[in-house]
C-alpha cells in the first residue's frame, strides 16, 4: 500500500518534471529574434516534410470520411423525408468536429511520430550534441522550424480535409443517392456560419497543431538516446497527442459552441 | 603571457541522479599537446568531455578554459566559447540530412559570412587533409564507419579550433582506419598547433600518440604521467587496466552472494 | 539548389491549397458574402410573454426577408416578461411605431424567428425603440392541450 502511494507520488513528480522540461523547450526554442538568414529555408524544408508529406493521407481519409458521413446521414434522414438536409448535416459535422479532430489524429500518427523519431535519432547519434559543440543552438536550428511547420501545417491540412470530405459527401449524396444538388448546397449555406463554424474550426485545428507538434518535438528531444527509447517515445507521441487532441476538443467545443 | 595549461580542472564533482560519476578530479591539459584520458568503460570519460564542452553542468568544482571559468558563463557566452573547440564524437555525428560537403561547410556557414568560393576552398582543403575530397557529394549513410569519422574530423577542424576533443576515436574501427585516424590526430595536432584531448580505452593507439596521460577509474584519477611513466606505473589498478588482466582490483565477478549459497538456493 | 527550388514550389502549392480550401469553405459552404460581413445596424426591443425556442442569433424577418438578428434575450423582473434585443439593418428604416413583432417557426420542426409586420403610423422606430405589439411563440404543447380539451367539451 505504501509502495503504491510512493510510486504514485514518484509518477506525479515525474509528470510535473516532464511538463517543466516541455515548457523550457518551448521557451528556449521560440524565444528570441527570428533567424532571417537560415530560418526561411529551414522552415520551408520542414513544411515540406511535415505538411506536404501528410497531404496524401489527409486527402484520402477526407474523401472516405465524407462518403461514409453522407451514406450514414442519408439512411437516417431519408426516414423523415429530410434528405435535403444532408448538406448541413455533413458540413456542420465536418467543420465543427470531425475535420479538425480527425485531421489532427492523422497528423499525430503521420507527422508527429516522424518528428519524434527523427529528433530522437538525431539525439541518439549525437547530432544534437555535435550541433551544440559547433556553437549552434539545436533548439533554434532543429526544434524551432519543426514546431512552426507543425503549427502552420495543421490548419491547412484540416481545411483541405474538410473540403475534400464535403466533395466526398457530394459524390455519394448527390451523384449516387440522388439528393438534389441545389437543395444540398443551399441548405448547407443557410446553416453554416462563417465565423461560428468555419473560423472556429480553423482555431481548433490551430490549437491541435500546437499541441501535437509540441508533444512530438518534446518526446523526441526528451527521448532516451537508444533504439528502445526512441520507439517508446514515438508511441508516447501518438498516444499522448491523440488524448490531448480529444481532451482539448471537448474544452474548445464547450467554449465555442457551449450553451450560453 | 599565455598560460601553459589550456584547460585546468580542479576538484570536479558530477553525479547523475544518485550515482556519483566524477568525484574530485584534477586535470591539466597543456597547450599544443595531446593529452590522453584513459579508463575502463563507464568511468566517466565521455562525461568529462561533455563537462569541458559545457553540455553538462558540474555539481561542484571549476573548469578553466584558457583562464575562463566555464561554470560561470551564461548560455550565449557558452556558445561563443564553443566556437573555439572542435569535438569528434564517437559515432561521428554527421548531420544525416546534409552531404559530406555541406556537413563540413556547416560551421563556416553558421559562423562566417564568407563568399561561397572561399567556403568551397576551405572545405575542399579540409576534406583533402582527411583524404575524402572525392567523397564530397556522398551522404553520411553512404560512408563507412572510418570514413564517417574522418569526415567528422574535417568538420571539427574546419574553423581551426584551439582545442579538439576526440571521444573514443578508435572504437569499432578496422586496423587500417585505426592507423589512419592515429596518423590524422597526430598530423592535425602538428599542423594546426592545437591542443588535443583524446578519450579512449584503446591503450596502444592512445599511448602511441599522446604526450601526457591520465588514467581514470571510479570517478577518480588513479594514475598520470607521460606514456612511459604510466606504463611503468606500480599502481595495481593502472597495471590491470593497461595490461588488460581479467582479474585484479577490478573484480571479474559483479558483486554477488557466495557462489555455493546461490546454487544451493536453486536446489531447494 | 534545384532540389531546394522544388521544395519551395511544392510548399507554395501546399499553402495555396490551404487558402483555396478556406475560400471554398467560406464561399461555397457557409455562403459568406463580403457585403454582409459588417452591416450597420440599430437596436430595437420587444417584450414577449413567451419566447419558447428563440435564441441568440435567431433571425429577424420582415415579410420573410432577413433584416437582422436577435442579440440578447433576458427577463424583465418587474413585468416578468421576456425582453428580446434585436439588431436591425440601418437601411431598414421603415418600421413604424405600431409594428407588430411575432415569434414564428419556419416549418413544423424548423427554427424560430422574429417576424415583424409593419403598421400604418407615420412615426418610425429609432435606435433603442420598443415594439409594443407582440405575439408570443406558438407552443405546440399548449395548442395540442387546447385542442384536446375542446374535443372533450364537444
Amino acid at each position: 500500500m505504501l509502495g503504491m502511494l510512493q510510486r504514485l507520488g514518484a509518477t506525479g513528480l515525474e509528470v510535473a518534471a516532464a511538463f517543466g522540461r516541455a515548457g523550457v523547450l518551448c521557451w528556449q526554442s521560440l524565444w528570441g529574434l527570428p533567424d532571417w538568414r537560415n530560418g526561411p529555408a529551414l522552415l520551408l524544408r520542414q513544411l515540406y516534410f511535415v505538411g506536404v508529406f501528410s497531404l496524401v493521407i489527409i486527402m484520402v481519409s477526407g474523401v472516405l470520411i465524407g462518403m461514409v458521413l453522407a451514406l450514414q446521414g442519408y439512411t437516417v434522414l431519408v426516414r423523415f423525408g429530410a434528405e435535403a438536409a444532408l448538406g448541413q448535416l455533413v458540413s456542420l459535422t465536418l467543420l465543427r468536429e470531425l475535420g479538425p479532430v480527425v485531421a489532427a489524429l492523422l497528423f499525430a500518427g503521420r507527422a508527429g511520430s516522424a518528428l519524434t523519431a527523427e529528433i530522437g535519432l538525431m539525439k541518439a547519434t549525437e547530432q544534437l550534441s555535435a550541433m551544440e559543440m559547433i556553437g549552434v543552438d539545436p533548439m533554434r536550428r532543429v526544434i524551432r522550424p519543426r514546431l512552426w511547420a507543425g503549427i502552420i501545417s495543421m490548419p491547412i491540412l484540416a481545411q483541405v480535409f474538410n473540403m475534400v470530405a464535403i466533395y466526398g459527401a457530394v459524390a455519394v449524396g448527390v451523384y449516387w443517392l440522388g439528393v438534389d444538388p441545389g437543395s444540398f448546397w443551399s441548405n448547407m449555406q443557410k446553416v453554416v456560419e462563417f465565423r461560428e463554424d468555419v473560423l472556429n474550426g480553423v482555431i481548433k485545428a490551430f490549437a491541435f497543431g500546437i499541441v501535437v507538434t509540441w508533444i512530438a518535438v518534446f518526446e523526441g528531444y526528451d527521448a532516451e538516446p537508444t533504439s528502445e527509447g526512441i520507439s517508446v517515445a514515438t508511441t508516447r507521441t501518438v498516444v499522448f497527442s491523440s488524448l490531448a487532441v480529444l481532451a482539448m476538443d471537448f474544452l474548445l467545443t464547450a467554449v465555442m459552441f457551449g450553451v450560453d | 603571457m599565455a598560460r601553459s595549461n589550456w584547460i585546468e580542472i580542479r576538484d570536479l564533482h558530477f553525479s547523475h541522479g544518485e550515482r556519483a560519476i566524477l568525484s574530485g578530479i584534477d586535470i591539466d591539459v597543456q597547450r599544443g599537446k595531446i593529452t590522453a584520458i584513459m579508463g575502463p568503460s563507464g568511468c566517466g570519460k565521455t562525461t568529462l568531455l561533455r563537462l569541458i564542452g559545457s553540455q553538462l553542468q558540474p555539481d561542484s568544482g571549476s573548469i578553466l578554459l584558457d583562464g575562463t571559468d566555464l561554470t560561470t558563463l551564461d548560455r550565449g557566452e557558452l556558445f561563443e566559447q564553443r566556437r573555439r573547440m572542435g569535438m569528434l564524437f564517437q559515432s561521428g555525428a554527421l548531420f544525416t540530412d546534409l552531404s559530406v560537403y555541406e556537413n563540413v561547410a556547416f560551421p563556416l556557414r553558421v559562423h562566417t559570412t564568407l563568399p561561397e568560393g572561399i567556403i568551397r576552398d576551405l572545405v575542399l582543403t579540409k576534406l583533402h587533409a582527411v583524404g575524402l575530397r572525392g567523397a564530397r557529394d556522398l551522404m553520411p549513410s553512404e560512408l563507412s564507419g572510418g570514413m564517417a569519422r574522418r569526415a567528422a574530423l574535417a568538420r571539427a577542424i574546419v574553423l581551426d579550433p584551439e582545442l579538439i576533443m576526440y571521444d573514443e576515436p578508435f572504437v569499432g574501427q578496422d586496423p587500417i582506419s585505426m592507423g589512419m585516424l592515429r596518423e590524422l590526430i597526430r598530423k592535425v595536432n602538428e599542423a594546426l598547433g592545437c591542443t588535443c584531448v583524446v578519450v579512449s580505452h584503446d591503450i596502444d593507439e592512445t599511448l602511441s600518440i599522446s604526450d601526457y596521460c591520465y588514467v581514470l577509474a571510479d570517478g577518480k584519477v588513479i594514475g598520470e604521467g607521460t606514456p612511459e611513466a604510466v606504463v611503468a606505473s606500480e599502481n595495481e589498478r593502472v597495471r590491470q587496466f593497461l595490461r588488460g588482466l581479467p582479474d585484479g582490483p577490478v573484480p571479474f565477478h559483479y558483486p554477488a552472494p557466495a557462489y555455493r549459497a546461490d546454487l544451493a538456493l536453486g536446489d531447494a | 539548389m534545384k532540389r531546394q527550388r522544388n521544395i519551395e514550389i511544392t510548399v507554395g502549392a501546399f499553402m495555396l491549397l490551404g487558402i483555396c480550401a478556406l475560400a471554398f469553405l467560406a464561399i461555397q459552404v457557409s455562403g459568406l458574402s463580403l457585403s454582409s460581413a459588417h452591416r450597420d445596424t440599430y437596436h430595437l426591443k420587444a417584450r414577449f410573454n413567451n419566447v419558447a425556442g428563440l435564441t441568440n442569433r435567431s433571425q429577424v424577418k420582415v415579410a420573410g426577408v432577413v433584416v437582422g438578428y436577435v442579440t440578447g434575450i433576458h427577463i424583465d423582473p418587474v413585468t416578468v416578461r421576456a425582453v428580446v434585443d434585436m439588431a436591425i439593418d440601418k437601411d431598414v428604416d421603415y418600421l413604424t411605431t405600431d409594428s407588430i413583432a411575432a415569434i414564428k417557426t419556419s416549418g413544423v420542426l424548423g427554427e424560430q424567428y422574429v417576424s415583424i409586420s409593419v403598421g400604418g403610423e407615420p412615426d418610425m422606430l429609432a435606435d433603442g425603440g420598443v415594439i409594443r405589439d407582440t405575439q408570443s411563440a406558438l407552443v405546440l404543447e399548449d395548442l395540442i392541450g387546447k385542442f384536446v380539451s375542446n374535443m372533450g367539451k364537444n
